[in-house]
Protein backbone atom coordinates (compact mmCIF):
# COMPACT_ATOMS: atom_id res chain seq x y z
CA UNK A 1 0.00 0.00 0.00
CA UNK A 2 1.46 2.90 -1.06
CA UNK A 3 1.38 5.63 1.42
CA UNK A 4 0.95 8.74 -1.38
CA UNK A 5 1.25 12.22 -0.11
CA UNK A 6 0.06 13.72 -3.66
CA UNK A 7 -3.22 14.50 -1.82
CA UNK A 8 -1.24 17.69 0.13
CA UNK A 9 -0.35 18.76 -3.41
CA UNK A 10 -3.57 18.09 -4.67
CA UNK A 11 -5.45 20.09 -2.23
CA UNK A 12 -2.76 23.35 -2.18
CA UNK A 13 -3.82 22.86 -5.67
CA UNK A 14 -7.21 23.30 -5.19
CA UNK A 15 -7.14 26.00 -2.42
CA UNK A 16 -4.55 28.33 -4.74
CA UNK A 17 -7.15 27.28 -7.66
CA UNK A 18 -9.88 28.55 -5.88
CA UNK A 19 -8.29 31.88 -4.57
CA UNK A 20 -6.77 32.33 -7.97
CA UNK A 21 -10.42 31.86 -9.24
CA UNK A 22 -11.73 34.21 -7.15
CA UNK A 23 -9.31 37.17 -6.57
CA UNK A 24 -6.92 37.06 -10.07
CA UNK A 25 -8.66 38.83 -12.60
CA UNK A 26 -9.92 41.68 -10.18
CA UNK A 27 -6.41 41.85 -9.31
CA UNK A 28 -4.66 41.77 -12.85
CA UNK A 29 -7.06 44.57 -14.05
CA UNK A 30 -6.04 46.63 -10.98
CA UNK A 31 -2.25 46.30 -11.31
CA UNK A 32 -1.89 45.48 -14.78
CA UNK A 33 -3.73 47.92 -16.45
CA UNK A 34 -5.81 50.38 -14.36
CA UNK A 35 -3.02 51.58 -12.30
CA UNK A 36 -0.03 51.65 -15.07
CA UNK A 37 -2.46 53.29 -17.58
CA UNK A 38 -3.15 56.35 -14.32
CA UNK A 39 -6.89 55.98 -14.68
CA UNK A 40 -7.56 56.62 -11.41
CA UNK A 41 -4.13 57.65 -9.94
CA UNK A 42 -5.52 58.94 -6.71
CA UNK A 43 -5.99 55.36 -5.55
CA UNK A 44 -2.49 54.47 -6.82
CA UNK A 45 -0.69 57.07 -4.62
CA UNK A 46 2.31 55.78 -3.20
CA UNK A 47 1.28 56.65 0.16
CA UNK A 48 -1.91 55.68 -0.28
CA UNK A 49 -0.90 52.04 -1.63
CA UNK A 50 1.86 51.80 1.22
CA UNK A 51 -0.98 52.26 3.81
CA UNK A 52 -3.21 49.79 2.45
CA UNK A 53 -0.91 47.15 2.05
CA UNK A 54 1.24 47.72 4.97
CA UNK A 55 -2.07 47.20 7.42
CA UNK A 56 -1.74 43.33 8.60
CA UNK A 57 -4.90 42.00 7.40
CA UNK A 58 -3.92 42.96 3.87
CA UNK A 59 -0.48 41.63 4.24
CA UNK A 60 -2.24 38.41 4.91
CA UNK A 61 -4.75 38.43 2.03
CA UNK A 62 -1.24 39.64 -0.41
CA UNK A 63 0.05 36.56 0.99
CA UNK A 64 -2.84 33.96 0.28
CA UNK A 65 -3.45 35.66 -3.05
CA UNK A 66 0.24 35.24 -4.42
CA UNK A 67 1.57 31.94 -2.30
CA UNK A 68 -1.35 29.80 -2.84
CA UNK A 69 -1.91 29.99 -6.73
CA UNK A 70 2.21 29.60 -7.05
CA UNK A 71 1.16 25.74 -5.51
CA UNK A 72 -1.81 26.02 -8.09
CA UNK A 73 0.59 26.61 -10.97
CA UNK A 74 3.35 24.01 -9.71
CA UNK A 75 0.75 21.23 -9.88
CA UNK A 76 -1.01 21.86 -12.45
CA UNK A 77 2.37 23.18 -14.86
CA UNK A 78 3.98 19.72 -13.57
CA UNK A 79 1.58 17.24 -14.59
CA UNK A 80 0.69 19.79 -17.79
CA UNK A 81 4.41 18.89 -18.69
CA UNK A 82 3.56 14.80 -18.09
CA UNK A 83 0.18 15.62 -20.48
CA UNK A 84 2.94 17.31 -22.99
CA UNK A 85 4.94 14.18 -23.54
CA UNK A 86 7.44 14.35 -20.51
CA UNK A 87 8.57 10.75 -19.31
CA UNK A 88 11.88 10.68 -17.77
CA UNK A 89 12.85 13.31 -15.10
CA UNK A 90 9.30 13.31 -13.82
CA UNK A 91 10.53 13.47 -10.32
CA UNK A 92 12.87 15.63 -10.61
CA UNK A 93 10.36 18.09 -12.20
CA UNK A 94 7.98 17.61 -9.55
CA UNK A 95 10.68 18.69 -7.10
CA UNK A 96 11.43 21.74 -9.31
CA UNK A 97 7.85 22.56 -9.12
CA UNK A 98 7.13 22.29 -5.79
CA UNK A 99 10.50 23.29 -4.69
CA UNK A 100 9.87 26.87 -7.04
CA UNK A 101 6.56 27.07 -5.03
CA UNK A 102 7.96 26.70 -1.83
CA UNK A 103 10.61 29.41 -2.67
CA UNK A 104 7.78 32.27 -3.97
CA UNK A 105 6.08 31.40 -1.35
CA UNK A 106 9.37 32.80 1.48
CA UNK A 107 10.24 35.27 -0.50
CA UNK A 108 6.60 36.62 -0.43
CA UNK A 109 6.39 36.48 2.80
CA UNK A 110 9.59 38.43 2.92
CA UNK A 111 8.71 41.26 0.72
CA UNK A 112 5.58 41.41 2.72
CA UNK A 113 7.27 41.23 6.05
CA UNK A 114 9.66 43.94 4.99
CA UNK A 115 6.99 46.46 3.99
CA UNK B 1 -33.49 1.87 -58.99
CA UNK B 2 -29.91 0.94 -57.88
CA UNK B 3 -29.52 2.06 -54.27
CA UNK B 4 -27.19 4.98 -52.99
CA UNK B 5 -24.11 3.90 -51.63
CA UNK B 6 -21.61 5.18 -48.80
CA UNK B 7 -17.57 4.39 -48.67
CA UNK B 8 -16.28 3.44 -45.59
CA UNK B 9 -12.35 3.08 -44.71
CA UNK B 10 -11.56 -0.08 -42.17
CA UNK B 11 -8.22 -0.56 -40.75
CA UNK B 12 -7.29 -4.12 -41.58
CA UNK B 13 -4.65 -6.39 -39.51
CA UNK B 14 -3.98 -9.57 -40.33
CA UNK B 15 -1.34 -10.46 -37.23
CA UNK B 16 -0.19 -13.91 -39.19
CA UNK B 17 1.00 -11.64 -42.46
CA UNK B 18 1.31 -8.06 -41.90
CA UNK B 19 3.87 -6.45 -40.43
CA UNK B 20 1.25 -3.11 -39.76
CA UNK B 21 -2.48 -2.16 -39.97
CA UNK B 22 -3.50 -0.36 -43.37
CA UNK B 23 -6.98 0.75 -44.49
CA UNK B 24 -9.06 -1.08 -46.54
CA UNK B 25 -11.99 0.77 -48.96
CA UNK B 26 -15.44 -0.23 -49.30
CA UNK B 27 -18.29 0.80 -50.82
CA UNK B 28 -21.37 -0.13 -48.66
CA UNK B 29 -25.30 0.30 -49.20
CA UNK B 30 -26.38 3.24 -47.29
CA UNK B 31 -29.72 2.61 -45.69
CA UNK B 32 -30.90 6.00 -43.75
CA UNK B 33 -31.57 4.01 -40.38
CA UNK B 34 -28.17 1.71 -40.51
CA UNK B 35 -25.73 2.06 -38.24
CA UNK B 36 -21.91 1.76 -38.50
CA UNK B 37 -22.22 -2.04 -37.27
CA UNK B 38 -25.21 -2.64 -39.91
CA UNK B 39 -22.35 -1.70 -42.76
CA UNK B 40 -20.05 -3.44 -40.99
CA UNK B 41 -22.24 -6.74 -40.89
CA UNK B 42 -22.94 -5.82 -44.48
CA UNK B 43 -19.20 -6.20 -45.38
CA UNK B 44 -19.09 -9.42 -43.31
CA UNK B 45 -21.96 -10.88 -45.43
CA UNK B 46 -21.79 -9.88 -48.47
CA UNK B 47 -18.29 -8.28 -49.43
CA UNK B 48 -15.32 -9.87 -47.19
CA UNK B 49 -15.74 -12.88 -44.39
CA UNK B 50 -12.30 -11.89 -43.36
CA UNK B 51 -13.05 -8.89 -41.55
CA UNK B 52 -13.51 -9.70 -37.32
CA UNK B 53 -15.19 -7.05 -35.38
CA UNK B 54 -16.75 -7.49 -31.65
CA UNK B 55 -20.67 -6.63 -31.27
CA UNK B 56 -23.42 -8.19 -29.71
CA UNK B 57 -26.29 -6.91 -28.36
CA UNK B 58 -26.72 -3.91 -31.14
CA UNK B 59 -28.67 -1.36 -28.80
CA UNK B 60 -26.01 0.42 -26.57
CA UNK B 61 -26.25 -1.89 -23.25
CA UNK B 62 -23.52 -4.67 -24.08
CA UNK B 63 -20.71 -2.46 -24.44
CA UNK B 64 -19.30 -4.53 -27.23
CA UNK B 65 -18.99 -2.67 -29.95
CA UNK B 66 -16.62 0.15 -28.93
CA UNK B 67 -14.06 2.22 -31.81
CA UNK B 68 -13.10 5.01 -33.75
CA UNK B 69 -15.36 6.26 -35.87
CA UNK B 70 -13.78 8.98 -37.81
CA UNK B 71 -11.40 9.25 -35.18
CA UNK B 72 -13.95 9.80 -32.29
CA UNK B 73 -14.89 6.65 -29.68
CA UNK B 74 -18.12 5.72 -30.57
CA UNK B 75 -20.85 2.75 -30.30
CA UNK B 76 -21.14 1.58 -33.71
CA UNK B 77 -24.10 0.06 -32.75
CA UNK B 78 -25.21 3.96 -31.94
CA UNK B 79 -23.80 5.54 -34.58
CA UNK B 80 -25.83 6.43 -37.69
CA UNK B 81 -24.36 6.35 -41.23
CA UNK B 82 -26.57 9.39 -42.13
CA UNK B 83 -24.72 11.12 -39.66
CA UNK B 84 -21.99 11.37 -42.24
CA UNK B 85 -23.62 10.73 -45.49
CA UNK B 86 -22.16 11.46 -48.20
CA UNK B 87 -18.82 11.52 -46.66
CA UNK B 88 -16.49 9.03 -46.17
CA UNK B 89 -16.46 7.11 -42.79
CA UNK B 90 -13.51 5.90 -41.35
CA UNK B 91 -13.41 3.24 -38.65
CA UNK B 92 -10.68 2.36 -36.66
CA UNK B 93 -10.09 0.15 -33.68
CA UNK B 94 -11.14 1.92 -30.38
CA UNK B 95 -7.64 3.99 -29.37
CA UNK B 96 -5.05 3.18 -26.79
CA UNK B 97 -5.40 -0.69 -26.94
CA UNK B 98 -3.24 -3.09 -29.12
CA UNK B 99 -4.30 -4.27 -32.02
CA UNK B 100 -5.33 -7.88 -32.13
CA UNK B 101 -7.22 -8.12 -35.54
CA UNK B 102 -8.88 -6.17 -37.70
CA UNK B 103 -11.28 -3.82 -35.70
CA UNK B 104 -10.43 -6.41 -32.50
CA UNK B 105 -8.24 -5.18 -29.21
CA UNK B 106 -6.51 -6.62 -26.70
CA UNK B 107 -8.34 -5.32 -23.48
CA UNK B 108 -5.92 -8.07 -21.20
CA UNK B 109 -4.92 -4.28 -19.35
CA UNK B 110 -8.71 -3.05 -18.72
CA UNK B 111 -10.04 -6.63 -17.61
CA UNK B 112 -7.13 -6.76 -15.00
CA UNK B 113 -7.55 -3.00 -14.17
CA UNK B 114 -11.14 -3.92 -13.67
CA UNK B 115 -10.85 -6.95 -11.14
CA UNK B 116 -7.72 -5.08 -9.31
CA UNK B 117 -11.01 -2.37 -7.60
CA UNK B 118 -12.58 -5.17 -6.09
CA UNK B 119 -15.80 -4.75 -7.78
CA UNK B 120 -17.87 -5.83 -5.78
CA UNK B 121 -19.49 -5.61 -1.61
CA UNK B 122 -17.34 -6.17 0.97
CA UNK B 123 -18.31 -6.85 4.27
CA UNK B 124 -15.92 -7.17 7.17
CA UNK B 125 -18.69 -9.99 8.95
CA UNK B 126 -21.53 -11.05 6.58
CA UNK B 127 -24.83 -10.77 7.72
CA UNK B 128 -26.28 -14.60 8.09
CA UNK B 129 -29.26 -14.80 5.90
CA UNK B 130 -31.62 -15.23 8.24
CA UNK B 131 -31.18 -11.79 9.43
CA UNK B 132 -32.59 -10.73 6.53
CA UNK B 133 -31.43 -8.27 3.68
CA UNK B 134 -29.53 -5.33 3.35
CA UNK B 135 -31.88 -2.04 3.56
CA UNK B 136 -30.96 0.70 1.41
CA UNK B 137 -32.68 4.06 1.04
CA UNK B 138 -33.27 6.03 -1.73
CA UNK B 139 -31.15 8.67 -1.21
CA UNK B 140 -28.00 6.46 0.00
CA UNK B 141 -28.86 4.53 -3.68
CA UNK B 142 -28.77 7.91 -4.88
CA UNK B 143 -25.40 8.90 -4.05
CA UNK B 144 -23.87 6.02 -6.14
CA UNK B 145 -26.38 4.81 -8.52
CA UNK B 146 -24.94 6.84 -11.50
CA UNK B 147 -21.67 4.94 -11.35
CA UNK B 148 -23.45 1.96 -11.89
CA UNK B 149 -24.43 2.30 -15.46
CA UNK B 150 -20.98 1.77 -16.88
CA UNK B 151 -21.33 -0.79 -19.37
CA UNK B 152 -17.75 -1.68 -19.64
CA UNK B 153 -17.41 -0.42 -23.29
CA UNK B 154 -13.91 1.20 -22.99
CA UNK B 155 -14.50 4.33 -24.67
CA UNK B 156 -13.41 6.59 -21.89
CA UNK B 157 -10.04 5.04 -22.40
CA UNK B 158 -9.96 5.35 -25.82
CA UNK B 159 -10.67 8.94 -25.14
CA UNK B 160 -8.23 9.29 -22.14
CA UNK B 161 -4.61 11.32 -22.96
CA UNK B 162 -3.17 10.03 -19.82
CA UNK B 163 -4.17 6.61 -20.55
CA UNK B 164 -2.89 7.00 -24.26
CA UNK B 165 0.67 8.34 -22.80
CA UNK B 166 0.81 5.60 -20.30
CA UNK B 167 -1.29 2.97 -19.91
CA UNK B 168 0.00 2.32 -16.35
CA UNK B 169 -3.13 4.45 -15.30
CA UNK B 170 -5.54 2.89 -13.81
CA UNK B 171 -8.42 4.40 -15.95
CA UNK B 172 -12.04 6.30 -15.65
CA UNK B 173 -14.34 3.32 -15.92
CA UNK B 174 -11.84 1.41 -13.36
CA UNK B 175 -11.70 4.20 -10.66
CA UNK B 176 -15.84 5.10 -11.38
CA UNK B 177 -16.05 1.52 -10.17
CA UNK B 178 -14.50 1.90 -7.40
CA UNK B 179 -16.07 4.83 -6.31
CA UNK B 180 -19.77 3.01 -7.14
CA UNK B 181 -18.58 0.49 -4.39
CA UNK B 182 -16.74 3.34 -1.87
CA UNK B 183 -20.00 5.06 -2.08
CA UNK B 184 -22.49 1.97 -1.23
CA UNK B 185 -23.86 1.97 2.02
CA UNK B 186 -23.82 -1.85 1.87
CA UNK B 187 -19.92 -1.92 1.44
CA UNK B 188 -17.21 -1.63 4.00
CA UNK B 189 -14.48 -1.89 1.76
CA UNK B 190 -13.16 1.78 1.25
CA UNK B 191 -9.86 1.09 3.07
CA UNK B 192 -8.89 -2.51 0.94
CA UNK B 193 -9.41 -0.61 -2.07
CA UNK B 194 -7.55 2.68 -1.30
CA UNK B 195 -3.81 1.11 -1.86
CA UNK B 196 -4.61 0.59 -5.89
CA UNK B 197 -6.99 3.93 -5.68
CA UNK B 198 -5.28 6.28 -3.81
CA UNK B 199 -1.76 5.34 -5.70
CA UNK B 200 0.56 7.20 -8.33
CA UNK B 201 -0.74 5.20 -10.69
CA UNK B 202 -4.49 5.76 -9.90
CA UNK B 203 -6.61 8.66 -9.48
CA UNK B 204 -3.99 11.16 -8.98
CA UNK B 205 -2.56 10.87 -12.56
CA UNK B 206 -5.82 12.15 -14.06
CA UNK B 207 -5.65 15.61 -15.32
CA UNK B 208 -9.87 16.40 -15.52
CA UNK B 209 -9.23 16.55 -18.98
CA UNK B 210 -13.08 15.07 -18.88
CA UNK B 211 -13.27 13.43 -22.08
CA UNK B 212 -13.67 10.43 -20.89
CA UNK B 213 -17.45 12.09 -19.53
CA UNK B 214 -18.49 13.37 -22.81
CA UNK B 215 -17.43 9.99 -24.64
CA UNK B 216 -19.39 7.79 -22.31
CA UNK B 217 -22.35 6.83 -23.63
CA UNK B 218 -24.05 5.48 -20.34
CA UNK B 219 -24.16 8.92 -18.28
CA UNK B 220 -21.31 7.76 -15.92
CA UNK B 221 -19.38 10.79 -15.59
CA UNK B 222 -16.37 8.65 -14.76
CA UNK B 223 -14.17 12.20 -14.54
CA UNK B 224 -16.44 13.47 -11.36
CA UNK B 225 -15.84 10.30 -10.35
CA UNK B 226 -12.55 10.32 -10.15
CA UNK B 227 -12.33 13.76 -8.85
CA UNK B 228 -14.73 13.05 -5.93
CA UNK B 229 -12.06 10.59 -5.43
CA UNK B 230 -9.39 12.84 -5.10
CA UNK B 231 -11.56 14.68 -2.75
CA UNK B 232 -12.41 11.72 -0.27
CA UNK B 233 -8.60 10.43 -0.61
CA UNK B 234 -7.63 14.12 0.57
CA UNK B 235 -9.60 14.23 3.51
CA UNK B 236 -8.78 10.87 4.13
CA UNK B 237 -5.23 11.97 4.54
CA UNK B 238 -5.76 14.87 6.19
CA UNK B 239 -7.29 12.92 8.89
CA UNK B 240 -4.40 10.42 8.92
CA UNK B 241 -2.07 13.33 9.36
CA UNK B 242 -4.18 15.02 11.91
CA UNK B 243 -5.20 11.97 13.95
CA UNK B 244 -2.98 9.21 13.21
CA UNK B 245 -3.13 6.69 15.74
CA UNK B 246 -6.90 6.41 14.10
CA UNK B 247 -7.28 3.17 13.54
CA UNK B 248 -9.27 2.49 10.54
CA UNK C 1 -0.30 -13.54 -31.03
CA UNK C 2 1.22 -10.38 -32.25
CA UNK C 3 -0.59 -7.36 -31.43
CA UNK C 4 -0.13 -3.99 -32.86
CA UNK C 5 0.30 -1.60 -30.45
CA UNK C 6 -0.02 1.83 -32.27
CA UNK C 7 1.88 5.22 -31.13
CA UNK C 8 0.54 8.05 -29.78
CA UNK C 9 1.41 11.43 -31.34
CA UNK C 10 3.20 13.69 -28.82
CA UNK C 11 1.18 16.37 -30.55
CA UNK C 12 -2.29 14.34 -29.17
CA UNK C 13 -3.83 17.83 -28.26
CA UNK C 14 -3.75 19.73 -31.78
CA UNK C 15 -6.03 16.85 -32.97
CA UNK C 16 -9.06 18.14 -31.12
CA UNK C 17 -10.36 21.08 -30.05
CA UNK C 18 -11.31 19.90 -26.49
CA UNK C 19 -8.24 18.22 -26.05
CA UNK C 20 -6.53 22.11 -27.46
CA UNK C 21 -8.70 23.81 -24.79
CA UNK C 22 -7.76 21.56 -22.09
CA UNK C 23 -4.23 22.44 -22.72
CA UNK C 24 -5.14 26.16 -22.69
CA UNK C 25 -6.61 25.96 -19.42
CA UNK C 26 -4.08 23.85 -18.04
CA UNK C 27 -1.44 26.86 -19.36
CA UNK C 28 -3.91 29.60 -17.67
CA UNK C 29 -2.21 28.82 -14.44
CA UNK C 30 1.48 29.84 -16.12
CA UNK C 31 0.04 33.69 -16.25
CA UNK C 32 -1.41 34.03 -13.42
CA UNK C 33 1.52 32.46 -12.04
CA UNK C 34 3.68 34.97 -13.66
CA UNK C 35 1.62 37.94 -12.88
CA UNK C 36 2.11 37.63 -9.56
CA UNK C 37 5.61 37.27 -9.56
CA UNK C 38 4.79 41.09 -11.29
CA UNK C 39 2.95 41.71 -8.69
CA UNK C 40 5.18 40.86 -5.83
CA UNK C 41 8.26 42.73 -7.25
CA UNK C 42 5.63 45.95 -7.13
CA UNK C 43 5.48 45.39 -3.89
CA UNK C 44 9.53 45.02 -3.12
CA UNK C 45 8.98 48.37 -4.71
CA UNK C 46 6.91 49.97 -2.94
CA UNK C 47 9.12 49.20 0.16
CA UNK C 48 11.92 50.37 -1.09
CA UNK C 49 10.45 54.01 -1.74
CA UNK C 50 8.34 55.97 -3.94
CA UNK C 51 10.83 56.87 -6.56
CA UNK C 52 11.24 52.79 -7.13
CA UNK C 53 7.70 52.31 -7.26
CA UNK C 54 6.69 55.06 -9.78
CA UNK C 55 9.32 54.04 -11.97
CA UNK C 56 8.31 50.41 -11.66
CA UNK C 57 4.49 51.99 -12.80
CA UNK C 58 6.05 53.25 -15.75
CA UNK C 59 7.54 50.16 -16.58
CA UNK C 60 4.36 48.74 -16.34
CA UNK C 61 2.65 50.86 -18.81
CA UNK C 62 5.10 49.76 -21.45
CA UNK C 63 3.62 48.25 -24.61
CA UNK C 64 5.12 44.61 -24.08
CA UNK C 65 4.05 44.83 -20.36
CA UNK C 66 0.39 46.03 -20.99
CA UNK C 67 -0.40 43.39 -23.68
CA UNK C 68 1.07 40.60 -21.10
CA UNK C 69 -1.17 41.84 -18.44
CA UNK C 70 -4.30 41.84 -21.20
CA UNK C 71 -3.35 37.99 -22.35
CA UNK C 72 -3.09 37.58 -18.14
CA UNK C 73 -6.50 38.59 -17.36
CA UNK C 74 -7.71 36.87 -20.15
CA UNK C 75 -6.14 33.36 -18.87
CA UNK C 76 -7.60 34.47 -15.82
CA UNK C 77 -10.83 34.66 -16.94
CA UNK C 78 -10.98 31.37 -18.51
CA UNK C 79 -9.46 29.89 -15.31
CA UNK C 80 -12.30 31.44 -13.33
CA UNK C 81 -15.11 30.07 -15.68
CA UNK C 82 -13.77 26.94 -16.08
CA UNK C 83 -13.19 26.40 -12.77
CA UNK C 84 -16.44 27.52 -11.53
CA UNK C 85 -18.20 25.11 -14.27
CA UNK C 86 -16.30 22.04 -13.01
CA UNK C 87 -16.67 22.63 -9.40
CA UNK C 88 -20.42 21.23 -9.09
CA UNK C 89 -18.98 17.78 -10.30
CA UNK C 90 -16.15 17.47 -7.80
CA UNK C 91 -18.18 18.77 -4.99
CA UNK C 92 -21.91 16.93 -5.31
CA UNK C 93 -24.45 18.94 -3.00
CA UNK C 94 -27.31 16.52 -2.13
CA UNK C 95 -30.32 16.82 -0.60
CA UNK C 96 -31.75 13.28 0.07
CA UNK C 97 -32.39 11.68 -3.25
CA UNK C 98 -31.77 14.58 -5.02
CA UNK C 99 -28.51 16.84 -6.17
CA UNK C 100 -28.46 20.41 -6.67
CA UNK C 101 -28.33 21.45 -9.99
CA UNK C 102 -25.50 22.14 -11.39
CA UNK C 103 -26.18 25.73 -12.52
CA UNK C 104 -26.61 26.96 -8.73
CA UNK C 105 -23.81 25.78 -7.45
CA UNK C 106 -21.58 27.45 -10.26
CA UNK C 107 -24.45 30.29 -9.84
CA UNK C 108 -23.31 30.84 -5.60
CA UNK C 109 -19.41 31.21 -6.88
CA UNK C 110 -20.09 33.45 -9.61
CA UNK C 111 -22.21 35.90 -7.08
CA UNK C 112 -19.76 35.54 -4.74
CA UNK C 113 -16.85 36.41 -7.25
CA UNK C 114 -18.92 39.46 -8.14
CA UNK C 115 -19.52 40.50 -4.62
CA UNK C 116 -15.83 39.74 -3.35
CA UNK C 117 -14.53 41.40 -6.15
CA UNK C 118 -16.73 44.46 -5.69
CA UNK C 119 -15.69 44.63 -2.36
CA UNK C 120 -11.96 44.90 -3.38
CA UNK C 121 -12.22 47.67 -5.78
CA UNK C 122 -14.34 49.28 -3.23
CA UNK C 123 -11.38 49.06 -0.93
CA UNK C 124 -9.08 50.23 -3.31
CA UNK C 125 -11.16 53.17 -4.67
CA UNK C 126 -12.82 55.15 -1.72
CA UNK C 127 -11.74 57.76 -0.83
Amino acid sequence: MTKSNEALWWLLFGAGGTVAAFLAPLQILLTGIVAPAGWVREAFEYNRVLALVSHPVTRLYLFVLISLPLFHWAHRFRFTLIDLGLKGGQRAMAIACYGSAIIGAILTAVVLLRL
Amino acid sequence: MSEPTMTLEVLRYHPEQDQAPHFQTYEVVYREDWVVLDALCYIKDQMDGTLSYRWSCRMGVCGSCGMMINGVPKLSCATFLKDYYPAPVRVEPLANFPIERDLVIVLDDFMHKLTSVKPWIIREADKPLSEGEYSQTPAELARYKQFTLCINCMLCYAACPVYALDTHFLGPAAIALAQRYNLDSRDQGRQQRKGVIASHEAIWDCTYVGECTTVCPANVDPAGAIQQAKLASSLDWVKGVLMPWGGR
Amino acid sequence: MNPYHRRVAPTWWLSQRTYFLFIVRELTSVFIAAYLMLFLLLLYQLSVGREAYEAYLRFLATPGMLVFHVLALTAALFHTLTWFNLLPNIMVVRYGENRVPAIIVAGVNYAAWMAVSIFIAWIVFSR
